[in-house]
């Protein structure tokens, strides 16, 4: 038991640190812009087909580098000459636009790389497991995934609070008007923020990649978890992303290592016949088959109870 | 140094500024005053570029109709908008850093100008600009803007809602803004501040300018302050 709740606590904190890397981009890109990027997550899939391809030619460490800057670029001349231009023409365009570009990217991966999983491997370096908890070998390369995106978090917020640029993304989120009006050029920073939300999304890519599967529906897979995400921890709230992308990471991996029924639970207090016979199919239901909605009722009943998100203060 | 001529400006299909004529020399403090709704704080905005402009504004002998407002500020035109937009979850420091431009000199102003003359400024570096008072934010704003070493600055009400001792300390603020030779545009309600330290004066009504002349001049004219400014 003990084991279970360590090594999921582990997997739970790690693929939160992932969903963060990814959940950051879109938060500051949303407070500073007002667009909820649904093309995002097709930018982690992105970092992983880049990280993919320089690895067969480099290998990993390159990739881990390379790939990043690569979808920050793309995402950065995307703003630039595409958002920019649909900007004008209010949001409902620049929601159409980034939904239209997220099948646009699909559909080029899938033209490159093709429909079935390619295989990225893990680094040799990193192969191997790194500690033994009871009797769960726990692997190398997901404790350096767990750091990495650590480090890229403490990255973010130095660069956030501490360094002029991180000032101005600061203010501009707020206030843009009056940082242009003291002489910032607002523009670059959207595009520059919004190359940098892409990067952390390919990031997140490039690690997940070789110990999740590099397919081209990767994207379609992640993007709707993203959004409960964002939406659950306050849209354009970075705390709040940050906490819901922990809760959600640990409500996964925690939902799908839990074997128990309702059936159990009734057990727990003595029941243990069916009281309701038409509804046998729900009674032996696992929660580990419920896992998968399990974000999107939280997502419900977050927007029923608190509509703003956990640490939200904008309407949504 | 700033020459306006035959300015119109629109918020939506409400011709807001009909003509707006006016200048402003160098060193020069000049006031805008007028009842509200004339179009004053519209003719600063105008001209930085926030509001859309049509007609000719020419900054040190360039137009500059038609640019971007960072483009604009970083001619040396700086803006202190009514409403302040202070950066409230930043501290009082990181404020005035953002007032400085990128790859700019900052000759006249800096941080040690603006903590010798609002000591209180000073033992708020640290704190989170939201707190401040509303004084220290006029205080901080204006200051924030000079951080950019601006030639001309333009500021819309800066003694709106303060107590008159700090409507005074705006007051020695602003000239000794004046002595370092940095123009001011002043957009105004208060007579007595605007009779007090503007060089030359003008009067809104109806989107355009309808007196132009010194504090004495319009001492004189009893006509125009009670047509145009007096409620």
């Amino acid at each position: 038991m003990l084991e279970l709740v360590l090594v999921s606590t582990l997997n739970g904190v790690l693929y939160g640190m992932l969903l963060f890397l990814m959940a950051s981009g879109l938060t500051l890109i949303f407070s500073m812009m007002g667009v909820l990027n649904f093309a995002h997550a097709s930018f982690y899939m992105l970092g992983a087909f880049f990280g993919f391809q320089i690895s067969q030619l480099v290998g990993f460490w390159p990739g881990l580098i390379l790939a990043p800057i690569l979808a920050g670029f793309i995402g950065a001349l995307i703003e630039r000459y595409g958002l920019r231009n649909v900007h004008r023409h209010g949001h409902v365009a620049e929601l159409l636009f980034t939904f239209g570009l997220a099948f646009v990217i699909e559909e080029i991966v899938q033209m490159i790389w093709g429909k079935l999983p390619r295989d990225y491997r893990i680094p040799p370096s990193l192969d191997f497991s790194a500690f033994t908890i009871f009797s769960t070998n726990y692997p190398a390369y997901k404790m350096f995934m767990l750091l990495f995106a650590i480090g890229i978090f403490v990255a973010l917020l130095l660069v956030l609070t501490r360094t002029r640029v991180g000032l101005i993304i600061q203010a501009s989120l707020t206030h843009p008007h009056m940082v242009g009006m003291l002489g910032h050029n607002v523009p670059r920073i959207f595009m520059l923020v919004f190359g940098l939300g892409c990067a952390l999304a390919a990031v997140a890519g490039v690690i997940a990649g070789p110990a999740l599967v590099t397919q081209s529906n990767m994207a379609a897979l992640l993007g709707p978890i993203l959004f409960v995400v964002v939406v659950i921890g306050g849209l354009g709230s970075l705390s709040g992303a940050f906490i819901a992308s922990l809760l959600i990471g640990l409500l996964q991996t925690f939902a799908v290592a839990v074997n128990l029924s309702i059936s159990d639970i009734f057990g727990v207090f003595g029941i243990h016949t069916n009281p309701l016979p038409f509804l046998s199919d729900i009674w032996r239901v696992t929660v580990a088959q419920i896992a998968p909605i399990m974000p999107y009722l939280l997502l419900v009943l977050i927007l029923v109870f608190r509509p703003t998100g956990l640490m939200g203060t904008r309407d949504t | 140094m700033l020459e306006v001529d035959d300015l119109h400006a629109f918020y939506g299909k409400s011709h807001i500024l009909q003509g707006v004529n006016l200048r402003v020399g160098e060193g020069e403090i000049v006031s805008i005053l007028g009842r509200n709704g004339v179009g004053r704080s519209t003719t600063l905005k105008a001209i930085m570029g926030d509001v859309p402009p049509q007609g000719s504004i020419a900054f040190k002998g360039k137009p500059i109709a038609g640019m971007k407002p960072y483009e604009i500020a970083h001619s040396g035109l700086g803006y202190v908008p009514e409403d302040r937009q202070i950066f409230p979850s930043l501290t009082v420091g990181q404020n005035l850093l953002l007032g400085v431009k990128s790859g700019g000199r900052n000759r006249r102003w800096g941080f040690k100008e603006t903590y010798e003359l609002f000591p209180v400024l000073r033992e708020r570096a640290h704190t989170a600009a939201g707190v401040l008072s509303g004084g220290e934010h006029q205080m901080l704003t204006i200051c924030r803007t000079l951080m950019g070493d601006p030639d001309l600055i333009m500021i819309d009400e800066p003694t709106e809602g303060l107590a008159p001792q700090m409507v005074e300390r705006i007051a020695v603020l602003l000239q000794s803004i004046a002595e370092r030779k940095i123009s001011i545009l002043l957009v105004e309600q208060k007579l007595t501040i605007a009779m007090k330290i503007s060089h030359r004066l003008y009067v809104m009504g109806h989107g355009r300018m309808v007196f132009e002349g010194t504090p004495a001049d319009l001492r004189a004219n009893e006509a125009v302050r009670r047509e145009w400014l007096e409620v």
